[in-house]
């Protein structure tokens, strides 16, 4: 609570403004308005995927070899130019070395190796779909990957417990969609690259519809256990077009079992 | 049934005390009444979209057993004699963690809402869920069938001991497939479903696993045959004020009572009142069973919201289980080499 109140105060004092303005008024940027349920909100029902490399890395990165050279150039890292605005994540330094400790490890350290719930934001641009399904009182978003879910809250509900995907509530502002997530547990990653979080984790997302196949992705990450200040990251989330686009099963943790339980077999494996 | 149900209460050691099933006991006595089907003055509530709603979150809890049970003949029990079976059932699970046994080491079930009676029972008077054979039975297993399930447990055993390795534990106790969906069967613990509807589409939460069924009713055509899953492809439409969903593609390993993958399951929910859904399904497989059959059971309001019931992530007791027979391995073979040693000398 109290580091919120200093963020506030350092914020006010112009450090990082310009971002977060952009992040406030995407209304003018966005003159589009999106067609409207029958309850009268904008309509974000549908499949959307990020089509970038952040679920890599989250920062700007070059072209890097894999984990395993058995693999060839299946699972080298693809160059990105970033989704993170102005620049490098804030860590403490403490923080930057765990985060680089945690790329270092990062097969074993990753909890998507192990199939585990992506958490948020990193479940918004996995490289995978998800459905958004509106009614009046949630905002469902269904995801292939782990089966994952959220639900946000639409009338704000008190968070019960902590966990991987966090408690979301949602509230409109105009032509976007506020998304403040709480109540974290500190196991998820953000990306492959050990991008981490704790249990301080706080996120605010911001959806909103730029034209009929694409929303504008925005979330802010505060976390003052690890970061010296709030970002944020952009992007699109493109609809997926095909007539038949479905969210298929994805279960990955018979996938996966090897990699946590494999030690323990009768007969290691080779 | 039973000991397939305990090892996946036993090893599924996330914690999962739903929500639901903790502020269900509160509504407990107002169960019965509200049973019956709704009355005059009740209409069909409708979503926006116009479309019979089924919003809201339900369980189908119930002792109610798939088959009816030997020595019983009749469709339904009164509300005294059902009152009687529930008792004798909850007693049955709480037996499970008595003190001083093995069972009490894992689980007190009374303690974290893990017994059924403790969440809202649907208090369903049929004597069985099948209602169709009418003598409340699953029909004759087919030859193929037969053979199909001396193959899987000869395979089972070919793959050695349980424990050898975490592929030969039981699905549901990796958290992989705790049979919930569909037919959407009443789990032992965790029975909460929250159903959304969105335009074109229903989509149904089981919390036993965080499974999502995305159930689209536009019209659309299944998923190509060669795409396959442990929940299938569901496609639903509206007759009437029923919802009516087919699910078909459906992995060789959901097995569902031995079910091959060219199982069929027509699922229809039918809202009857603000407080009951009345849930039937009929599962076709010729290769397996002489017939199709249908089950009918209903679905009762419950309090929101579900928890995240992240199984997998918290699965401790698949690693100490493979752990200790590992140890128990390598203490035994010690103790050979120690006797070996002595009948040396």
């Amino acid at each position: 609570m109290r580091a919120r109140c200093l963020w506030a105060m350092v914020l006010a004092a112009g450090l990082a403004v310009p971002a977060l303005m952009d992040a406030q008024t995407p209304a003018q940027t966005a003159p589009y308005r999106a067609p409207r349920t029958k309850d009268g909100k904008p309509n974000l029902n549908g499949i959307w995927q990020a089509l970038n490399e952040a679920n890599w890395d989250l920062e700007a990165h070059s072209a890097a070899p894999g984990p395993f050279w058995q693999l060839g150039a299946e699972f080298a890292v693809p160059p990105g130019l970033g989704v993170v605005d102005g620049g490098p994540i804030p860590y403490k330094p403490e923080a930057l070395q765990k985060k680089k400790a945690n790329f270092a490890d990062r097969m074993r350290l990753d909890p998507e190796v192990k199939c585990y719930l992506p958490g948020v934001p990193r479940a918004m641009y996995m490289p995978y779909p998800f459905q958004i399904i509106q009614n009046t009182e949630h905002t469902m978003m269904v995801f292939g990957y782990a089966g994952a879910l959220r639900t946000i809250y639409m009338n704000k509900t008190p968070a019960p417990a902590d966990s991987w995907m966090g408690w979301s509530n949602g509230r409109w502002e105009g032509e976007t969609l506020v998304i403040d997530t709480t109540d974290f547990n500190d196991l998820s990653w953000f990306d492959r690259a050990g991008n981490f979080h704790s249990e301080a984790l706080h996120v605010v997302e911001r959806l909103t519809a730029m034209s009929p196949d694409h929303l504008n992705y925005e979330a802010t990450i505060e976390d003052p256990n690890v970061f010296t200040r709030p970002w944020k990251i952009s992007m699109p989330l493109y609809r997926r077009v095909e007539k038949n686009a479905q969210i298929l099963e994805f279960k990955c943790v018979e996938f996966a079992e090897d990699v946590i339980y494999g030690h323990l077999r009768k007969v290691p494996l080779k | 049934m039973r000991p397939a149900f305990r090892a996946a209460v036993v090893t599924t050691i996330a914690i999962a005390v739903s929500v639901a099933a903790l502020t269900a006991q509160s509504q407990k006595a107002s169960t019965a009444a509200k049973a019956a089907p709704a009355g005059k003055s009740w209409t069909m509530p409708k979503t926006p979209d116009g479309v019979p709603d089924l919003q809201g979150y339900w369980t189908n809890n119930s002792y109610t057993p798939l088959e009816r049970p030997k020595g019983v003949t009749k469709d339904f029990y009164t509300k005294e004699e059902l009152k009687e079976v529930e008792r004798a059932a909850a007693a049955r699970e709480s037996e499970q963690t008595e003190p001083g046994t093995i069972a009490d080491v894992h689980y007190d079930f009374t303690q974290f809402g893990l017994d059924r009676s403790q969440t809202r029972l649907t208090q369903n008077l049929r004597t069985s869920m099948i209602i169709d054979p009418p003598d409340g039975k699953l029909p004759a297993v087919t030859a193929e069938g037969q053979k199909r399930a001396a193959a899987r447990a000869a395979e089972r055993k070919a793959q050695g001991e349980q424990y050898d390795k975490v592929q030969n534990i039981v699905y549901g106790s990796r958290c992989i497939y705790a049979g919930g969906s569909p037919p959407m069967m009443p789990p032992g613990y965790n029975p909460a479903y929250q159903i959304v509807q969105g335009p074109g589409v229903v989509m149904i939460l089981i919390e036993m696993l965080h499974e999502v069924r995305v159930i689209p009713t536009d019209g659309r055509p299944h998923a190509p045959a060669s795409v396959r899953s442990w929940l299938g492809d569901a496609r639903g439409h509206w007759e009437g004020d029923t919802l009516v969903v087919e699910t078909t593609n459906f992995n060789d390993k959901v097995a569902f009572r031995g079910a091959s993958e060219n199982m069929k399951v027509v699922e229809r929910f039918t809202r009857l009142s603000d407080d009951e859904i009345r849930y039937q399904f009929t599962v076709t497989d010729a290769s397996t069973w002489e017939r199709p059959w249908t089950a009918e059971m209903p679905f009762v309001k419950i309090n929101g919201p579900i928890f995240e019931h992240a199984c997998h992530e918290g699965n401790y007791g698949i690693a100490n289980t493979l752990a200790g027979v590992r140890q128990a391995e390598k203490r035994a073979a010690e103790k050979a080499g120690e006797a070996e040693k002595k009948s040396d000398k």
